[in-house]
């Protein structure tokens, strides 16, 4: 276990420092100097290039990357040009609506999945089967950015049970939940329609396995063969896509956070790209490559901790 | 009284009848041989008795299990007698077990769900009966998993599982078929020993009349879903009844018509057919003593996994400094248990993997990535498996054609592939259908053609008539002999199959983790073993007594 955990480990540094090339490398190809965007069309030349002194642009590449990498190491991920606070506040502000909005919206696919992708296994071929494959098929297509204007008209303007958009702010709990309910729903019901699906194929795919024949010959029931013996078993494609979907749910949650007006990663990073603010780019892009990078680690931990088979062989 | 009989059960899935009229009966501490090819109908009565019967499947008539109606019993009924008074095992021990349970845990399972018994106590219990199946304490914890066991060991936690209730009925379902023929005898003798001193009653299914000679007191033969003979097993081998059986008996012993071997003359010149397109001209065998396939010291070594960090890779010497040669003309058997590097070899000598050492010398050429294409298509093979090893879009002829790519396309390559399906046995027509369309046996002939229509020189035979029924076996061998026959074909028939491997082969290797242990004529060889191990697996394989077959010997001709 040690070893195996030692083996992610350095995969994941090794990911990290590579990934911080491509996205430092990709950055300085951009056309665009961010010193001149900042100071407008009309600045004259001579404070562009003092501009560009203070903020270093005009130091060696190599230097620029391993300032860019000892500031991040040390929690200093630079300066915003437009907003002229660091990015490390701008970004934790943020993550404080990104990551409960994208737990949120994985506990809530979570819990529709898993029990409708049992359901639909253990009952491959009848109703209720066509029932959730239908249901997940229809999840799968709908554009989620429509189905979030479908939920703002029917909650929010209808019914007038939840905001139709905007953040308060964590000051009130209740409140912060409440305009987070609808974004995460938006969010929830595809993944959970993709993973229903997942897991529905990999348990039926175990059930015909022949250690479920052994333990209905042990005299296990058919539900408690598979919920003993299935279930854990059919897991490990299910781990994959949960943490897929985790990644996109932190990074790629830029449309659903435009249609609610909620000031989270995805805007600030759409906004930055809009406004040549490099430095805020590099960071979040970065911070975000490493929310990736480390929630594969974790799921990789948790391939462990369920097959026994990567605990001593790997 | 008799623990459980089947009175006329009759199975039928959609319109089809699997079973007709099955009559049975399994006294106490019986063992019964349920013998018969596939197809018959066999693991179809053991899991109608189980009642775990595929969706869709109807029975009609009894299944009687100590006073009880067993078709009668609700799903629930029938769980509560699962595991408790009939325990079930199957014949893949590779795959029958959880991978991610331990053994002990799946052992205790079976107590907890029918006497509902705390944890503790039922790993207790699962400690003793794994005690009894030979996976004693401190060496087999209960904490393995399956993974951690060999397909042996993990088929004796499967027992342990099933006998772990102390049940009436074991059924055994082909329980050695996939293990090797020394952990096969231990198994047997295993599931022998249980019925004897447990008083446990014994239905071994197989397909392997040596295996049931050994075992059985009764047994019953089954074609196409019907019994047709039953008798005490001495008695039905010495003086079958049906038909079908003494055919069963004299395909499962059946020695191909020795086909006048061509005596093999030192440093002669091969004539390659005049057919092979991959000849130009005469070709001359180089080798100083005319061998086809020269093999020298090969070796070949496996990269393992560091021990620790940056240690060095520990090597597994698969194939470990072996040499041999293959005549032109010659049958040359290869033996050796599961994982002895019978595989990797073949894959060298096919020029599918590297050597490490040493060389293989196929006629003029070095075998290895330099070696001609040409040069390729005098060496071809058969593999076992003759559902997986066809691209199933492709049309028969397609496939057979396939080794053409070595040589080019002939002009006449539609002719030539109809004349290799008439060598084959098959029809012409048959090239224009897909491999789905034929049985096992079919396509062990089509792979046949596809090796032969290129004119090889040597056909490497892996395993190829391991996975076909007895009488189909004895047709496919017979095949053999005669093609060999008529196109001086040199054979390297590698099996862990020692009584086929004595049939067909005049001369035979003996391999052992990855070394030669004993060469020598076969005949000598299985008669006088000289290596110990030689001599452990012929102890070890199941063979019917010569003399119940003395009697009629001559008396039934194969159909």
């Amino acid at each position: 276990m040690g070893r195996y955990i030692l083996r992610r480990l350095i995969t994941l540094a090794a990911s990290l420092l590579l990934a911080s090339l491509v996205i430092f490398a990709l950055i300085e190809v951009t056309p665009g100097d961010p010193a001149s965007f900042m100071l407008g069309l009309n600045a004259a030349p001579e404070t562009v290039a003092a501009l560009r002194d203070q903020l270093g642009l005009n130091d060696p590449l190599p230097l620029r990357y391993l300032h860019w990498v000892a500031g991040m190491v040390q929690g200093d991920f630079g300066l915003s040009y437009t907003y002229k606070v660091p990015v490390a506040d701008l970004v934790a502000d943020r993550l404080k609506i990104s990551l409960p909005l994208a737990l949120i919206a994985l506990a809530l696919s979570s819990a529709l999945a898993l029990p409708a992708g049992v359901w639909a296994a253990s009952r491959r071929g009848r109703a209720g089967d066509a029932l959730v494959m239908g249901a997940t098929q229809l999840g799968i297509a709908v554009p989620n950015f429509w189905f979030a204007m479908l939920l703002v008209l029917v909650f929010a303007i209808k019914w007038r049970l939840f905001p139709a958009g905007g953040f308060p702010g964590w000051s009130d709990p209740l409140a912060a939940l409440r305009a987070l309910t609808l974004p995460a729903i938006a969010l929830a019901l595809p993944q959970a329609a993709i993973l229903a699906r997942v897991l529905r194929s990999a348990l039926i795919e175990t059930l015909g396995q022949d250690y479920i024949r052994t333990a209905r010959a042990k005299g296990l029931s058919r539900r408690a063969a598979l919920t003993r013996h299935a279930l854990r078993n059919a897991l490990i494609p299910v781990l994959t896509i949960l943490g897929m979907q985790f990644s996109f749910l932190l990074a790629g949650a830029i449309i659903i956070e435009n249609v609610f007006y909620i000031p989270g990663l995805g805007r600030l990073i759409f906004q930055a790209i809009t406004q040549r603010d490099l430095i805020v780019v590099e960071s979040v892009v970065m911070i975000l490559v490493f929310a990736v990078i480390a929630v594969t680690f974790l799921t990789d931990l948790a391939y462990a901790l369920v097959d026994p088979r990567l605990r001593r062989h790997a | 009284m008799s623990l459980l009989t089947l009175e006329a059960l009759t199975l039928m899935i959609g319109a089809a009848p699997i079973l007709r009229g099955v009559t049975l009966g399994l006294g106490p501490g019986e063992i019964l041989g349920l013998v018969g090819e596939s197809g018959s109908g066999k693991s179809m009565t053991a899991l109608a008795v189980m009642g775990l019967l595929p969706q869709g499947a109807r029975t009609l008539g009894r299944i009687w299990l100590e006073g009880q109606d067993v078709l009668a019993l609700t799903e629930r009924q029938m769980c509560a007698l699962r595991g408790n008074q009939i325990g079930m095992i199957f014949q893949e021990p590779m795959t029958a077990l959880n991978p991610l349970m331990t053994i002990g845990d799946q052992v205790a399972e079976t107590l907890m769900v029918h006497r509902k018994m705390p944890r503790a106590e039922a790993r207790q219990i699962a400690r003793d009966k794994l005690d009894r199946v030979g996976l004693t304490a401190p060496r087999f914890p209960l904490s393995l998993y399956p993974h951690e066991l060999s397909g042996g060991q993990r088929q004796r936690v499967a027992i342990a599982m099933a006998i772990a209730l102390q049940p009436r009925v074991l059924i055994a379902d082909e329980p050695t078929t996939a293990l090797d023929v020394t952990t096969q005898a231990e198994v047997l003798d295993l599931l022998r020993d249980l019925a004897r001193t447990e008083d446990m009653a014994l239905i071994l299914i197989t397909h392997d009349l040596a295996v049931v000679a050994g075992m059985a007191d009764r047994v019953a033969v089954m074609r196409r879903g019907e019994i047709v003979e039953t008798g005490l097993t001495e008695t039905l081998f010495r003086a079958p009844q049906h038909p079908y059986t003494a055919q069963l008996l004299a395909a499962s012993t059946h020695r191909p018509e020795a086909a006048a071997r061509p005596t093999f003359a030192p440093g002669r010149e091969y004539l390659s057919q005049e057919e092979n397109p991959a000849a130009s001209s005469w070709q001359k065998y180089s080798d100083p003593d005319g061998a086809l396939l020269r093999v020298a010291g090969a070796v070949r070594t496996y990269r393992l996994a560091r021990p620790r960090p940056f240690a060095p890779h520990p090597a597994l010497r698969a194939v470990d400094d072996v040499s041999f040669t293959i005549a032109p003309g010659e049958s040359l058997g290869l033996v050796g248990e599961s994982g002895c590097g019978k595989s990797t070899l073949t894959r060298a000598i096919l020029g599918l993997d590297p050597l490490q050492e040493g060389t293989i010398r196929l006629g003029a050429h070095l075998v290895g990535p330099g070696m001609p294409q040409a040069a390729r298509a005098d060496v071809q093979v058969v593999f076992q498996d003759p559902y997986g090893s066809f691209n199933p879009r492709q049309r028969v002829e397609t496939l057979v054609a396939e080794p053409f790519h070595l040589t080019g396309l002939p002009a006449d390559w539609r002719d030539r592939v109809a004349a290799a399906l008439v060598e084959v046995g098959l029809a012409p027509e048959d090239g224009a259908k897909f491999i789905h369309e034929f049985s096992g046996g079919q396509r062990q002939r089509i792979a046949i053609a596809r090796a032969l229509i290129i004119r090889p020189k040597l056909i490497v035979l892996d395993e190829a008539v391991s996975a076909l029924d007895v009488r189909v076996r004895a047709q496919v061998l017979d095949l053999l002999a005669a093609l060999q026959a008529s196109h001086d074909l040199a054979y390297l028939f590698i099996s862990h199959d020692l009584s086929v491997v004595r049939n067909v082969t005049t001369r035979c290797l003996v391999m052992q983790a990855g070394r030669i242990v004993e060469q020598g004529p076969t005949e000598a060889l299985f008669t006088a073993p000289g290596h110990p191990y030689t001599a452990q697996l012929l102890a070890a394989a199941p063979q019917i007594p010569p003399a119940w077959m003395e009697d009629r010997a001559h008396a039934s001709p194969l159909v």
